[in-house]
């Protein structure tokens, strides 16, 4: 089951639209409101025995299996790679009835895309690549702008920005919207996630207007951080950034992806993330074209839940194998 | 379904808590008698609980019978004195309970499932772990009350009748802070939902709560209405107001304390800069928590104009994600109704309403009540003033945030309101001027045992929670007593000097007394000083209405209030001789002490006034929750006859300092102390309807005033006491009866009187 078989193929991109500022000022994001939604959510939501299984295995199909390391070398993507496509083992999967499972796509850095890309070739996983001077962003313009093209050009489908956090922090909306705007175009077909590095963005009100200017700009999807900043995914974030999507998606009609990445690592968590999604955006947002987890170290914790939801005994690490 | 077709469905599946412990409990214990002096009694007259969302009997109870009330009444009285010693001991016992309760947490929780039918998700994750709160909150308050409130007293035996929209909690509200005090209590969980109270006593003994301390027997109204008329110090009543108004004119006259917490139609209130998807979040919480079963349910959304359409779009939407079923599966948002009949009530209420557009979700068969919006109704469609307690939601529109705060009080309730809005000066603007005890600000429904609850108007009165709440758990330490009456002089038909008829004194202005009657006044000797006139329920009127004009007044600063009040002593000190001699003529006794005495009330009051300062609660939240102090309203006042001057200045001055509006009938038998008194008035710069002075019989002027519907408070401290506190049932309006002993300053007292308590909830985050 190749992550593409449960997309609606006509599904269309987000062409975006002219910066609306009125729209964007009138965004306001409660704090408090949001933290207080966030923190019941998982006690108000819960999936057990085949729907958990269930649920596990549509959050491995939506994992961009990651590794963004400086001593990253071409073996190590190729084993990233090799547990993308089998990242259950494959008695668990025939138990299940879940054969052919794989995650969503794998995530390096652009000097390791070729690699990547030979090593999942037939498989119908996409590659991603973070660019753009990932992940403080602060390259020189033109460079980040050819980098996207290097790796479009090396074979990712997916190209993963970061903004420059200064433009919201200063308020200025345009040039951010000018410089989305020319990053999804240098990604000619590829899609565009727009990192929004919301750790070091200040206040949820300000990732709430940034999503919305990003979503205006072109972005395929809008993704919480890189992993890299102090504060990565959270729950009121991301409650902030998909209602962001659901008011684009209510005035254009058009269907933008989400991205939490960094800090999830338990299979309750992404349980809780799936649910999240489910209640606030919809069903069809449970795709791999409308939703991703950016996450490294979850697709072990899944793996020892399915086990243990197989064979009622608590599984160990070691009897799976690593990427 | 397979794994891999709930992989494309994505469904949420059954995700059931188990009920078996709570089954394995009931099973164990049997059928319930009475807990009575530390021990159960035997099994009586039984009725059946039933869990509504299956219509399985759970358990059988027992009827209570008077001489059970009796028992009750008698070891709680018996066992009062001595759990009345040690602060020490009784914080001890608390924290025991509240340890217990979360020992039994889960227990609690799936028993209160099964009796309520509310969701496990708020019996675990609310119902249970703010009743735990509120007994370690309290097992401080025990443990201070000698050091802190050095001058209050346990009442002694308390009467608790409690409602079944949140069983174990509103027990918790009760009886964690009676014991504290020092109080012991005779408790009647509701008849449809009684296991928890029953679980409770079973774990009062684990706890060492030694025996009559805590009694709950179990049954009807019927059984109410006994502990309502037995020979208790207290009656704590949370449910309906109309039951709430039978109590009150019940118990008038008796002389036991009162508290009572009733209906609401809280107004959510949404502008239009608000975080839109946070305040439709909020609405969840407010209508849809506990099946809209609960008195302070953002029952009204009032959205500005503007906005609204867009946000009822997104209101439906997202009701239409809300999950209704089975209450005890831990993916369900709506449980079930608390009973049949209560689900025939709110569908008898829906299905009468025949205006605005209804939109409601889908739910199962069984005693469930879809969650509804009905939109586009007007302040005066039936929906928007009655109390539905149901999970409906009503809406309208405003424009402006003056006509918010008109729509919002446009209500005979006023318990909770919401407020949502980013913009501070809106949302802190709009909380004091809303007719309610507790504001949430950007928010709904937070509750918190330092934080005090209770309403106003027909909400009911008394506050539960925070050092506020223990007010109405004590009482003086010191009993004080009320001066005997004094009958008017009779005397000589004709005097000396120029005739002189006294007025009535309403918006600023002498006026003539509606009848057209007046009665002469004599000295002790039957020297004829005057006369007065008589008022009567007309002129009590007018002075209402002048009250309504003056409504500024409550929004002065306190700064302000006490220059006037001190300008009012400066310009009787410089009349001081002259009412001296007056007091001498009308009562015989040296009128000197009794002018400066006045003078010095009218000095404590002023100095209270910007004093008499709220408080920042310590609630478990980002943010404050503020107790503001806030004016009453309008007051009506029946001055006793001793002492005419100071009895009248006492009970006046602390009443306007704290930015109330009072009409008063001044002492019956020496009245023209009263009407000399308005002349210094109206040279302090008093405006004109805040003070307003009657002449007349009190017993002509006591009815109507108690039973004046836009009077927010009457002090009968002229006797009356049984027919004054019947007849404020009307409007529940707030009663006062003493004891008041003019001669001593009572000011601080007074002030509390004066004054209601409105929780401001204000979180916030950057």
């Amino acid at each position: 089951m190749s992550p593409t078989k449960t997309e609606d193929p006509h599904l269309p991109r987000n062409p975006g639209r002219p910066l609306d500022m009125d729209w964007v000022m009138r965004t306001q994001a409660n704090t408090s409101a949001i933290e207080r939604r966030a923190a019941t959510l998982p006690g108000r939501r819960s999936v057990k025995k085949d729907y958990q299984a269930a649920w596990l295995c549509k959050a491995i199909s939506l994992i961009d299996l990651t590794t963004l390391a400086g001593d990253d070398t071409d073996a190590r993507v190729r084993r990233l790679c090799a547990k993308a496509r089998q990242p259950v083992s494959a008695a668990l999967l025939d138990t299940l009835g879940m054969q052919g499972l794989t995650t969503g796509a794998v995530c390096v850095y652009h000097d390791m895309v070729p690699t990547a890309v030979a090593a999942l070739a037939g498989s119908g996983i996409p590659v991603a690549a973070v660019s753009t001077g990932f992940p403080a962003g602060l390259s020189p313009f033109h460079l980040r702008l050819a980098e996207i093209g290097e790796s479009v050009a090396a074979g990712a489908q997916e190209i993963d920005i970061v903004i420059s956090r200064r433009h919201v922090l200063s308020g200025n909306w345009q040039a951010l919207y000018d410089e989305m705007s020319q990053m999804r175009a240098a990604c000619g077909q590829a899609h565009v996630k727009a990192i929004l590095a919301t750790g070091e963005l200040g206040t949820l009100r300000n990732v709430a207007m940034a999503s919305l200017v990003c979503m205006m700009a072109g972005a395929d999807f809008i993704k919480t951080s890189t992993g890299k900043e102090s504060v990565n995914a959270t729950l009121p974030v991301s409650l902030t950034m998909i209602r962001a999507i659901r008011d684009y998606h209510a005035a254009t009609g058009i269907h933008v992806g989400y991205k939490p990445a960094g800090g999830i690592s338990k299979a309750k968590d992404a349980l809780v993330y799936l649910s999240l999604i489910k209640d606030e955006l919809g069903h069809r947002w449970l795709q791999p074209d409308l939703f991703r987890f950016g996450a490294s170290s979850l697709l072990g914790d899944i793996e020892r839940q399915l086990e243990h939801h197989v064979s009622g005994s608590y599984s160990a690490g070691w009897r799976h194998a690593m990427s | 379904m397979t794994v891999k077709e709930i992989f494309e469905t994505m469904d949420y599946g059954p995700a059931p808590e188990s009920a078996k412990e709570a089954f394995a409990w009931l099973a164990e214990k049997g059928d319930f008698g009475h807990f009575i002096n530390g021990a159960w009694t035997a099994p009586g007259d039984l009725f059946a609980t039933v869990n509504p969302a299956t219509g399985d009997t759970l358990a059988q109870v027992t009827q209570a019978t008077q001489a059970d009330v009796d028992a009750a009444v008698k070891a709680a009285r018996k066992a009062q004195s001595g759990w009345a010693k040690d602060g020490s001991a009784r914080a001890r016992v608390l924290y025991a309970l509240a340890r217990l309760l979360q020992k039994h947490a889960r227990l609690f929780a799936v028993l209160e499932t099964l009796d309520n039918g509310k969701p496990i998700r708020e019996s675990r994750d609310i119902d249970v772990p703010l009743a735990q709160r509120h007994f370690y909150h309290h097992a401080g308050y025990a443990q201070l009350m000698a050091s802190e409130l050095p001058d209050r007293a346990p009442l002694g035996v308390c009467g608790q009748v409690i409602p079944w929209n949140f069983p174990l909690l509103m027990l918790a509200w009760k009886i964690a802070s009676a014991l504290a005090m020092g109080n012991t209590v005779v408790l009647k969980p509701a008849e449809w939902t009684p296991l928890t109270a029953l679980l409770f006593a079973d774990i009062c003994g684990q706890a060492g709560v030694p025996p009559g301390v805590v009694n709950i027997v179990t049954g009807d109204g019927a059984v109410g209405e006994m502990i309502v008329a037995a020979e208790v110090d207290k009656i704590a009543f949370t449910g309906s107001t109309a039951v709430g108004r039978r109590i009150r004119a019940v118990t008038a006259g008796t002389g036991k304390a009162l508290s009572l917490e009733l209906g609401g139609k809280g107004a959510y209130i949404v502008f239009e800069d608000a975080d839109i998807d946070s305040a439709v979040e909020g609405l969840v919480d407010a209508i849809w928590f506990n099946q809209g079963q609960v008195c302070c349910a953002g029952s009204r959304l009032l959205v500005q104009e503007g906005i609204a359409d867009d946000f009822h779009a997104r209101l439906r939407r997202r009701m239409d994600g809300l999950r209704v079923g089975d209450p005890l599966d831990k993916c369900i948002d709506v449980g079930a109704m608390v009973h049949p009949e209560q689900l025939d009530r709110v569908r008898a209420l829906v299905d009468a309403n025949t205006d605005g557009d209804m939109h409601q979700v889908p739910v199962p068969d069984g005693c469930y009540y879809p969650p509804t919006l009905i939109t586009g109704l007007s302040p005066a469609s039936p929906l928007m003033g009655q109390e539905i307690f149901g999970p409906v939601l009503v809406s309208t529109t405003f424009r402006t945030p003056a006509e918010a705060v008109e729509i919002a009080n446009n209500t005979a309730y006023g318990l909770a309101t919401s407020v949502w809005s980013e913009n501070v000066n809106v949302a802190l603007d709009i909380a004091p001027r809303l007719v309610a005890g507790i504001v949430w600000v950007n928010g709904t429904n937070m509750m918190d045992a330092a934080a005090p609850f209770g309403g106003v108007r027909e909400s009911g009165f008394g506050r539960e929670g925070g050092w506020e709440g223990l007010t109405g758990y004590t009482r003086p330490a010191v009993a004080m007593t009320s001066p005997a009456a004094v009958a008017a002089h009779g005397g000589d038909a004709t005097g000396d000097g120029i005739d002189r008829t006294a007025k009535l004194y309403i918006g600023g202005k002498q006026a003539r007394p509606d009848g057209g009657y007046s009665r002469a006044v004599h000295g002790p000797k039957g020297k004829l000083l005057g006369h007065a006139s008589l008022a009567n329920r007309k002129d009590l009127r007018n002075a209402v209405e002048a009250m309504n004009g003056a409504s500024g007044w409550g929004r002065t600063s306190g700064h302000q209030r006490a220059q006037i009040i001190y300008y009012i002593a400066e310009n009787l000190s410089a009349r001081a001789d002259e009412f001296a001699n007056r007091l001498q003529d009308l009562t015989g006794k040296d009128g000197k002490a009794e002018v400066a005495a006045s003078i010095d009330r009218l000095f404590s009051a002023a100095a209270w006034a910007d004093k008499y300062d709220g408080q920042t609660k310590g609630v478990p939240l980002r943010g404050v929750a503020l107790a503001m102090k806030e004016p009453v309203g309008k007051i009506g006042i029946l001055c006793p006859d001793a002492q005419p001057l100071l009895g009248l200045v006492g009970l006046m001055a602390p009443a306007i300092a704290m930015g109330n509006r009072v009409v008063i009938a001044a002492s019956e038998a020496f009245p023209l102390a009263a009407t000399d008194f308005y002349q210094v008035l109206d040279t302090s710069d008093l405006p004109a309807g805040v003070v307003n002075i009657l002449t007349g019989m009190h017993a002509d002027l006591a009815e109507p005033l108690a039973r004046h519907l836009d009077l927010d408070a009457v002090w009968g401290l002229a006797g009356h006491a049984q027919m004054i506190e019947a007849a404020s049932a009307g409007n529940l309006k707030r009663t006062w009866t003493g004891p008041f002993d003019p001669s001593a300053d009572m000011t601080r007292d007074i002030l509390g009187h004066a004054t209601e308590v409105k929780t401001i909830w204000v979180p916030y985050g950057a």
